[in-house]
């Protein structure tokens, strides 16, 4: 019987979706790392040995300065950490990596070792869209990575639809934009009209070290560096691409989810 | 160490072959690179294709203020690469298009990139308008009549895909003629990485098309070794042979679980889904990112598969194996999920091989070509793969083969984890030769990806070129839905899954 098939044996499956965030999330891959954590103070005097093995130029240390680290151009190879003598640099291990301000991805100074994590959306637009929240999704520049693991939140580990948010297939039945890439100047227009026709109130994410600042392709004449460049972005979600797991809890912390 | 392979080429075929002959994954002197005034060049070509051979690469090197165009061909059958080059031109030659529809595509992009006119070519127009522009603005070939129309998609697509213009002339239903225009995620790839390699160039490899990571950075970091005249050691071929398997399997049981959900048959897209992200946290086992960004680097692997590590992979393979295996027996059980595959999108082995198409895409059409096979290089010299073909051109045949090539990638990993060289798994490579052409293919999961990488006196890079899988591939999916329903455009699509970004660069 063939045709029953499939149906028997998926019953004996039962569920497959995932506890978190009633319980506990998944395990990162252990050689993940998560999130970094800078302490300038660590940091030894006329020290830059993390700068030039940074391949998308996130690190700085200008003379006199403590090094900062810009999360947001970050892809999160770890030849800083490697680099580091003083262990200024760590990797923390922790998946939660969503921020609300550009500058709350900029980490070094005392106080600012780590990211400050996103804040939920205000009142009213937690109203519209805290459990139902349509997004239409962009990939202007992307490498196939970030797009593939926003798919996966879709698939039945993770179920993105018990949350009440979906993709949808026209920007007009959608409450924003979910962008991917470095935002190549040959989807400039295409993604300024997509946003256009999104109605009102309406945000926008930024997955992915490429639609925050450019990724691998920083300072290219041919990308804008990110979705910022032409649209205001309401959520930045660094990874290179963002593990699902950062991106859920992203998505989850700016409509209030999590507690 | 000087490891500019010697290959064995048999006296017959030397004396018919004008061009250099080398092998996967080797380094030539520039200067031995035969060279013709590029009409001749064309000509030779088109002899050497006419002979067996299948077109690479077929691109532009600009010196002072003419260009000089190169080929690298195939002769798959006797696992070697030949390669050749005109005299420096300028304004126009005669197109080889006209005698080898496989160099279409080729000859528009050096049109675009050195402004050489192919003449007679057929269909001259910019391949990713990569000096800023909208793709889908322009030319594109239109049927007339009165029950004709267009439709027109993209390039923001209804899913969660990249960016591309799909433009049909139907006739009802009737798809007679598409074509597609691509460029919208052009990011300047090849531009950044002359003068290089720099800093970022690895990561740029790496995300050239992102869900070929190994692939393209595999194919990357041998150019390199075998321009310092060294090779990685055996134990990094070993990890990366193992990385590529890995996102074969990824991506083929993506692509199964898509056909089916495409086709409305749940049971297998939903498993799918799911299994395809065991298979990416496999790789992400070795080395922390489900893509695999950071196991390969120039001279070696930066991570390593230590026994344990290796078992408890293994262990979870064989979990999703047996998973993979129990959802595509329910897709070739259901008669009415077949019935939908079958005879759909149909590309036959004359077109194929005409066309040049590539990979999973050539094997549907019962062309006999797999990188791995012909043209052995890293790890598969000592691992050999079968070839998966499948005769019938269609969708069904396209699903088929990925179905077999993910058993045959299952036994692979299950037989080589077991069994890991020892030693090193990273040797730093020194500096590229000066004046040095290479030339790396890989068989990523689509089909051939290939590099070609050129140095200047200083032994930077002069010239690098990337050809993706798909490049060669997208002509098949527009021959595919000739006289199709365009109903049936998903699954011809998901059938083929070509990359953008791949080809954009």
């Amino acid at each position: 019987m063939p045709a029953t098939n499939p149906i028997t044996h998926r019953l004996r499956q039962g569920c497959q979706t995932m506890a978190f965030p009633d319980g506990p999330p998944p395990a990162l891959p252990d050689r993940h790392g998560g999130a970094l954590r800078v302490e300038a103070a660590k940091c030894a005097e006329g020290c830059n040995a993390c700068v030039p093995v940074c391949p998308t130029q996130a690190i700085t240390r200008e003379p006199g300065k403590p090094v900062a680290l810009d999360l947001g151009k970050c892809i999160f190879c770890a030849a800083c950490v490697e680099a580091c003598p003083t262990k200024a640099i760590t990797q923390t291990g922790n998946h939660q990596m969503a921020v609300r301000r550009r500058e709350d991805l900029l980490l070094g100074k005392s106080g600012g070792e780590e990211l400050r994590l996103a804040v939920a959306l205000d009142e009213k637009l937690k109203k519209l869209f805290g459990r139902s929240l349509r997004l239409r999704q962009v990939s202007a520049g992307g490498c196939n990575a970030c797009e593939s693991d926003v798919n996966v939140l879709g698939t039945i580990g993770w179920d993105l639809s018990r949350f009440g948010i979906q993709f949808v297939a026209s920007p007009r039945h959608a409450d924003g934009l979910l962008i991917t890439g470095a935002v190549s100047r040959n989807m400039e227009l295409a993604l300024r009209k997509t946003y256009d026709a999104v109605p009102s109130p309406k945000i926008v994410i930024a997955v992915g070290a490429c639609a925050i600042a450019g990724g691998p392709f920083i300072g290219h004449p041919q990308v804008l560096n990110g979705a910022s460049s032409v649209v205001p972005v309401d959520l930045f979600i660094p990874g290179c691409p963002p593990h699902p797991l950062t991106i859920l809890d992203g998505l989850l912390r700016l409509l209030g989810r999590l507690d | 160490m000087d490891s500019r392979r010697k290959i064995f080429v048999p006296d017959a075929m030397n004396s018919i072959c004008k061009f250099l002959l080398m092998g996967n994954g080797s380094s030539v002197p520039w200067a031995d690179v035969p060279e013709w005034p590029a009409a001749e060049f064309v000509a030779a070509t088109a002899a050497e294709l006419e002979r067996g051979g299948r077109l690479c690469a077929w691109f532009g090197v600009p010196e002072n203020s003419a260009t000089r165009l190169v080929a690298v061909i195939a002769f798959d059958s006797e696992n070697t690469l030949a390669v050749g080059r005109s005299a420096p031109t300028t304004k126009s030659y005669p197109s080889l298009t006209l005698r080898h529809p496989q160099a279409h595509m080729f000859e528009r992009e050096v049109w675009e990139q050195h402004g050489l006119v192919p003449e007679g070519h057929p269909w001259l127009k910019p391949v990713r308008r990569q000096d800023g522009g909208h793709p889908a603005v322009g030319q594109f070939f239109r049927v007339d009549g009165g029950e004709i129309h267009e439709v027109s998609v993209g390039p923001v697509h209804a899913g969660i895909i990249e960016p591309g213009h799909f433009r049909f002339q139907c006739n009802g239903e009737e798809v007679l003629y598409l074509e597609i225009a691509l460029g919208y995620q052009h990011r300047g790839v090849e531009e950044a990485v002359a003068g290089g390699p720099h800093r970022a160039t690895m990561s740029q490899m790496e995300t050239a098309a992102g869900d070929t990571t190994i692939g393209h950075a595999t194919a990357y970091a041998t150019n390199l070794e075998s321009l310092a005249g060294t090779e990685a050691p055996l134990r990094a071929q070993w990890l990366r042979s193992i990385a590529l398997e890995l996102e074969r399997l990824a991506n083929h049981t993506g692509d199964l679980g898509a056909l089916a959900n495409d086709v409305a048959f749940l049971p297998t897209a939903s498993a799918c889904g799911k299994i395809r992200g065991d298979f990416l946290n496999l790789t992400a086992m070795i080395c922390g990112n489900r893509f695999g960004r950071g196991i390969v680097r120039p001279g070696g692997c930066k991570r390593d598969l230590e026994p344990e590590r290796a078992a408890q992979l293994l262990a979870k393979l064989r979990v999703a194996l047996a998973e993979v295996n129990q959802a595509a027996e329910w897709l070739w059980d259901s008669n009415s999920a077949r019935a939908r595959f079958e005879f759909t999108g149909t590309v036959s082995s004359r077109q194929a091989a005409e066309i040049g198409l590539v990979g999973v895409a050539a094997r549907a059409s019962g062309l006999v070509r797999d990188v791995r096979f012909d043209h052995p290089a890293g790890w598969h010299r000592f691992a050999p793969v079968p070839v998966a073909v499948w005769p019938g051109g269609d969708v069904f045949a396209r699903a088929r083969v990925r179905w077999l090539e993910i058993q045959r990638s299952g036994k692979f990993l299950e037989e080589q984890l077991v069994a890991p060289p020892d030693g090193e798994n990273f040797n730093a490579p020194g500096s590229p030769a000066a004046d040095a052409f290479a030339v790396a293919l890989v068989e990523g999961w689509r089909g051939e990806v290939c590099h070609a990488a050129l140095t200047d006196a200083a032994g930077a890079f002069r010239r690098y070129k990337i050809v993706d899988a798909s490049f060669h591939n997208w002509l098949g999916l527009e021959m595919a839905m000739r006289g199709q329903a365009i109903s049936d455009f998903p699954i011809c699509n998901k059938s083929f899954n070509l990359s953008y970004c791949g080809v954009d660069l």
